[in-house]
């Protein structure tokens, strides 16, 4: 921690991984500050869990350079693996061993002796809720408790590098929330941890920074305003009373938030997107400036909404997919249209 | 169990002081040595047959099935009395099924190397070929309780072997030598073979030539020529000898030091192959 000084935990540039003919990694580029958590959203088969699995050296890359707290993952694979701790995809237990048994046998490879390695166990079974389970086998452990032992047996060494990968992938949402809580605290004692994920709302909760990996490069970086802010503000939903008001609406609506108003398929709905410049809370002032200018012009709202901009929407975005790509070019040409 | 099972996993809420304590910065212990990584390692195959004991069948009701089917199927014919063929077989039939039971090592390593586990140890600052020591080590036990069982059944059978306690130690302590060598044949295989059936497999078509094709059971003498060479080169022949000499009270120390010399080549040749195995993983 201190002594890397304000070096990034995680340097890469061009990494490559081939597996037969799919480039699993086609030149990665990731820059990772220390003592943040550091989201890496991607689809299935983006190459999330093969940057991981490089960066903690157990697979080698066919090409480019990683360097973890300044240390080379090829070269120096030993001082990485001293600094750094793996929470894999699969829970990285032994599931015929028991919960006590499994923190025993890892503290013992990290070099802690036996009474040493025991109450090193039992303190960290404590802190995570396990100490009722702790002599039973791993395979009669709940999916929550299985990947909190998981987490445990990882932070047994109090690593500087935390890798999470996919962390609450087929969790319910008590034991989600659990990781994440779980995740905040050990980001706050100074642990870097860089988090794989495919569920939006988990970059977006837990990161600091999020870069989204497809097809093995990345695509997009930033923190998550600035990722959202790439594709918009957000959308103004409006339902009318009275479908024979639409047209009134949407001019009035138009005008008020100088943008292209859609017209949905049911007859009272109209969304319009809103351009904010990326600043949520400009976005809010001008839709609540459209609110009060359709009331003034008489017309009667039953329903009205502002949708954030989600990060899933960002994703889809970058990813490339048609829709919102559609939108986003139309954009300016409608707006000229109707602000003509 | 499932109320038990749920209960803790529902009631928990994180607490920070109490994370934040066990996360405190403590003084990191010393990276353990390559002794201490790998006894750890073995002791965690112990506890495996603590918690799955199904496991230690065979190498109990196999060596049993094995010494009580040679000993009456050949006693009578090879030797004219079923008493007389044990005083040969015995040692020869333990060499067989301990070097037989080897190859679980490469089913229990090709197993357990898919799991997320391996990939926590591979990522460890240990000493490399650690885990793979620790499986052998493990494994070594249950060679131990598989010749200590082939011992009492042959010894209630009528075996009285000439080398005495000391002797039929000595005996048993070189064969588990060997084995713990010829175990890293299968560390081989199980890292590179793609399944556990394909590693059984393989096992069949090089233990069954290995163990047959040997002094075990008949005198190399009855064989054809071409035969008795291959017999000859055989590490099993030479195995078998030394173990009789030894438990027989004749200690032949030529075959011995072979033996002991074949077990260094087979640690250097196939430990080296499974870290290249491991380490490209």
């Amino acid at each position: 921690m201190s002594e890397h000084g304000a070096g990034p935990a995680i340097e890469t540039s061009g990494l490559i991984k081939i597996f037969g003919k799919n480039r699993a990694l086609d030149g990665l580029d990731l820059t990772v500050p220390a003592g943040t958590v550091y989201g890496v959203l991607g689809p299935n088969g983006a190459g999330k869990t093969t940057a991981v699995r490089i960066l903690a050296t157990l697979l080698r890359p066919d090409g480019g350079e990683a360097r973890v707290f300044g240390h080379d993952i090829v070269r120096d694979a030993d001082a990485v693996r001293g600094r750094v701790s793996l929470t894999g995809q699969f829970a990285s237990v032994d599931e015929d061993m028991t919960g006590m048994e499994n923190l025993v046998l890892i503290a013992r490879l990290l070099g802690y002796r036996k009474p040493g390695a025991r109450d090193r166990a039992a303190q960290l079974l404590e802190a995570f809720g396990l100490t009722d389970a702790a002599d039973r086998q791993v395979k009669n452990f709940s999916g929550g408790m299985r990947r909190r032992l998981d987490i445990a047996a990882s932070i047994l060494n109090t690593p500087e590098l935390l890798f999470l990968d996919e962390p609450t992938t087929g969790l319910d949402p008590r034991s989600r929330n659990q990781v994440w809580d779980i995740i905040r605290i050990v980001v706050a004692q100074g642990t870097t941890v860089m988090l794989t994920t495919q569920y939006l709302d988990e970059a977006d909760r837990l990161a600091g920074r999020i870069a989204v990996i497809d097809h093995g490069k990345v695509i997009a970086e930033g923190t998550p305003g600035q990722l959202k802010a790439s594709v918009g503000a957000g959308s103004v939903h409006v339902r009318l009373r009275d479908a024979s008001q639409r047209p009134e609406a949407e001019r009035v609506l138009s005008k008020a938030l100088d943008a292209p108003v859609q017209l949905e398929a049911d007859p009272v709905a109209l969304t319009a997107r809103v351009a904010g410049e990326g600043i949520e809370h400009a976005a809010a002032e001008r839709a609540a400036r459209a609110l009060s200018e359709l009331a003034a012009a008489g017309i009667s709202v039953d329903d009205f909404s502002l949708g954030q901009p989600s990060l899933d929407e960002a994703f889809l975005a970058l990813t490339g997919a048609p829709a919102r790509a559609d939108a986003r070019t139309d954009h300016p040409a409608t707006s000229e249209e109707t602000a003509a | 169990m499932s109320a038990t099972t749920t209960e803790p996993g529902t009631a928990y809420v994180p607490a920070a002081e109490a994370l934040s304590a066990v996360m405190a910065p403590g003084a990191r212990p010393r990276r353990p040595s390559a002794l201490s990584a790998s006894i750890t390692f073995g002791w965690r195959a112990m506890l495996k047959i603590k918690h799955v004991p199904e496991q230690l069948f065979d190498v109990t009701a196999f060596p049993i099935i094995m010494t009580l089917m040679f000993t009456y199927l050949f006693g009578g014919a090879l030797a004219g009395s079923t008493t007389e063929y044990l005083q040969y077989l015995l040692p020869g039939i333990m060499v067989t099924s301990i070097v037989m039971i080897t190859m679980y090592t490469g089913v229990a390593v090709n197993t357990d190397i898919e799991k997320g586990v391996f990939d926590r140890f591979r990522s460890l600052s240990i000493w490399r070929p650690a885990p793979m020591v620790g499986y052998i080590l493990g494994d070594m036990f249950r060679y131990t309780v598989a010749s200590l069982v082939i011992l009492v059944v042959g010894l209630v059978l009528g075996f009285r072997p000439g080398g005495g306690v000391t002797g039929v130690l000595a005996g048993i302590a070189l064969l588990i030598a060997f084995s713990f060598a010829f175990s890293w044949v299968w560390t081989m295989f199980g890292l590179l073979l793609r399944s556990e059936k394909s590693v059984m497999g393989v096992s069949m078509l090089v233990l069954f030539p290995l163990t047959f094709l040997s002094n075990v059971f008949v005198d190399p003498e009855t064989m054809p020529g071409w035969l008795q060479v291959f017999v000859e080169v055989n590490p099993i022949t030479h195995l078998v000898s030394a173990v009789r000499s030894l438990m027989g009270g004749t200690t032949d120390t030529g075959e011995v030091t072979l033996v002991l010399i074949s077990s260094a080549v087979l640690v250097v040749v196939f430990g080296t192959l499974t870290m290249r195995l491991y380490n490209r993983k």
